[in-house]
């Protein structure tokens, strides 16, 4: 397993927040998955080690966090908000034409390791639903028409700089923005 | 017939969240006289800020709706050992989306919140416990606090005194049941978030690492900026006795304007919000059931009658509409408040689909410790995914009745009232639904749900 310096330092900067070394688990888990997109034995043995646990510690919250992975999402991952309030407005369709129009079913990743798409919980923006985020980004009210040309735009890499689509995280009052939009590495 | 005027919103919390000349940087901040307030509070005594905390009768706005102060009273303070101060901010409660507001918009006023507190409770260390999926969210915070450090009004020596707390942003992985305080405390922990066996009640006493420690809501916390910038008694008037204070309505579903809204407690009904600030529900359609406290509260129907004495003695004989929006007003029509999640759903939601949908999430977040809970959440998961693809029983209604009513009460937290409330709800008032699905209704509604 190879992480780079910048995330190393990361790592280190974080590890001593907290208290007790592993409280900073999850922290230093996010890191890790951030780079390598997911958590394998290898980085489960390796971050028990660097917290003086033992890789079961690290691997029982790996398997339970819904948010942690033992294989890779897409590379752009793709998350559609299942959970009523959403459901009201739509978003049963909205996720279909998400799946015909990236060519993947929900929970999987596409043969060509280029998109994913995750049909999850609440994702807490109920009033603006259906809610839809790609990579980091919450874009909202993606239903009907509205979906099918997000959907375009999304395979066509052409989200980002369209008019039409601008996200929560955009719609900030922000000078400076505090991130440019993040990419998956 | 006179059309009243639309109650009007209040603003505390969420003044300046929408302002387009407002950003969440540190210098909009404290032009608009932030961080004043912890000066204030610096000038105190702790235990006098608890005071007013307490005479203020707010009331906490994560969901159960327990005094904050007397939460604070409960404070082991004769331990010895160092007092955790914990802001719980992983909004999860499908329906709730408020205090992402206030984390993305304006983070400095939760951070001198969460400073004013930590003083007031002698925290040695603090933390937000964010949400992940608050990716954004969380950097925000990060970059905020290193500005408020930057000034001196967070982390070492605050305003030059001998006091220092540090201020650590967390973040969970997706799992709702980290709301759940003490589960939120193994989490932070390193662990997984089984919730904690109960005594100790409260982690006021055993908390984090086993020292006594306070966990507030994102709202609650900004609340204290405000008690203490008034002072207890005048944010008691604000609202209603035992309802103090503004809320942050959040109102998702069938209506035509969903949004976040923050009113006194009380200052409007259950009806004034739908039909005035809401717009109404969307045309040509009529309402059918509203959730008034996020997904876990009981259901109301819309044309059920809600009777009973209020707790001064006063009798009530309200309609869906009348309901008044405080903390009371939902639980004395059987439901509850909750953290302020208002779910509307029209005639176009077959209540066996929207069931199955919260059983799916239920059945999604368990975290699986206790058996009435993880078996019986997927269970009801299963029944109700059954009925909605055509293959219905007759016994299902009280099928799916003894399971959540096993569930209830059996468990080691409250995500297993949490879960079974819905389908206790849904069915006492939409059994009919739940029948006719057995005889002969294997039509496809409109709307999918599950």
């Amino acid at each position: 397993m190879e992480l780079s310096k910048e995330t190393l330092i990361k790592i280190d900067e974080v590890i001593p927040k907290y208290p007790e070394k592993r409280s900073a688990a999850l922290m230093v888990i996010h890191l890790v998955q951030d780079e390598l997109g997911s958590i394998s034995d290898e980085s489960c043995s390796w971050i028990a080690d660097k917290l003086s646990l033992q890789p079961i510690n690290i691997k029982e919250l790996i398997t339970f966090y819904p948010m942690l992975r033992e294989t890779p999402w897409g590379k752009t991952h793709v998350r559609v908000c299942r959970t009523l309030p959403c459901a009201l407005r739509g978003s049963y369709g909205t996720c279909k034409i998400l799946e015909d129009k990236l060519g993947v079913k929900e929970g999987h990743v596409r043969e060509d390791g280029e998109y994913s798409i995750e049909f999850m919980e609440c994702l807490a923006d109920c009033g603006e639903g259906p809610v839809v985020m790609v990579g980091e980004e919450t874009y909202e009210n993606i239903e009907g028409k509205n979906a099918d040309k997000f959907a375009k735009l999304l395979v066509e890499k052409e989200l980002n700089s369209s008019k039409e689509f601008s996200s929560y995280e955009d719609g900030l009052v922000v000078s400076p923005p505090v991130s440019k939009k993040t990419s998956k590495k | 017939m006179i059309k009243k005027s639309t109650p009007k919103e209040r603003r505390i919390i969420l003044k300046h969240a929408d302002d387009p000349n407002y950003s969440n940087k540190i210098d909009c901040y404290l032009k608009k006289g932030g961080y004043s307030v912890l000066k204030k509070a610096f000038k105190m005594k702790p235990e006098d800020i608890g005071e007013e905390i307490l005479k203020s009768g707010v009331r906490g706005r994560g969901g159960a709706g327990f005094p904050a102060g007397m939460k604070w009273k409960f404070l082991d303070r004769k331990s010895g050992k160092p007092i955790y101060l914990i802001c719980n901010a992983d909004e999860s409660e499908p329906g709730t989306f408020k205090d992402r507001q206030i984390m993305y918009k304006d983070p400095h006023q939760l951070i001198e919140g969460m400073m004013i507190a930590a003083f007031a409770i002698q925290a040695k260390q603090s933390f937000i416990y964010i949400r992940a999926e608050f990716f954004e969210g969380a950097r925000i915070l990060e970059r905020a606090i290193e500005e408020a450090k930057e000034k001196n009004l967070c982390g070492d020596n605050i305003l030059g005194s001998s006091f220092s707390c540090d201020l650590v942003v967390h973040r969970g992985a997706g799992a709702y049941i980290c709301g759940e305080e003490t589960g939120l405390i193994e989490s932070l922990e390193g662990k997984r978030p089984n919730p904690r066996i109960k005594p100790p009640y409260f982690p006021a006493v055993l908390g984090l690492y086993q020292c006594p420690t306070i966990v507030n809501n994102v709202e609650t916390l900004c609340n204290v900026k405000h008690i203490l910038e008034m002072g207890g008694d005048e944010f008691a008037k604000i609202g209603k006795p035992n309802n103090t204070g503004t809320r942050i309505w959040c109102v998702s579903g069938h209506v035509k304007k969903p949004g976040y809204y923050e009113f006194e407690c009380g200052a409007l009904t259950l009806g004034e919000m739908i039909y005035d600030v809401c717009g109404g529900l969307l045309p040509g359609r009529s309402l059918k059931a509203v959730i008034p406290g996020g997904s876990s509260s009981k259901i109301l129907r819309a044309d059920e009658r809600f009777t009973g004495k209020l707790k001064d003695g006063t009798e009530f004989d309200w309609g869906i509409d009348d309901i008044p929006l405080d903390f009371d007003g939902p639980a004395s029509a059987g439901s509850m408040s909750g953290s302020g999640g208002i779910i509307i759903m029209d005639d176009t939601v077959d209540m066996v689909e929207a069931m199955a949908n919260i059983n799916a999430f239920y059945a999604h977040e368990s975290c699986g410790q206790c058996t009435p809970c993880r078996e019986g959440s997927l269970w009801m998961r299963k029944i109700t995914k059954r009925m909605c693809s055509g293959h219905a029983r007759e016994e299902d209604a009280d099928l799916l009745l003894s399971v959540a009513n096993q569930i209830e009460g059996r468990t080691i937290c409250a995500f297993g009232e949490a879960a079974s409330w819905p389908t206790q709800s849904f069915i006492a008032k939409f059994r009919d639904e739940f029948e006719l699905k057995a005889k002969n209704d294997h039509s496809k509604p409109t709307l999918q749900l599950i």
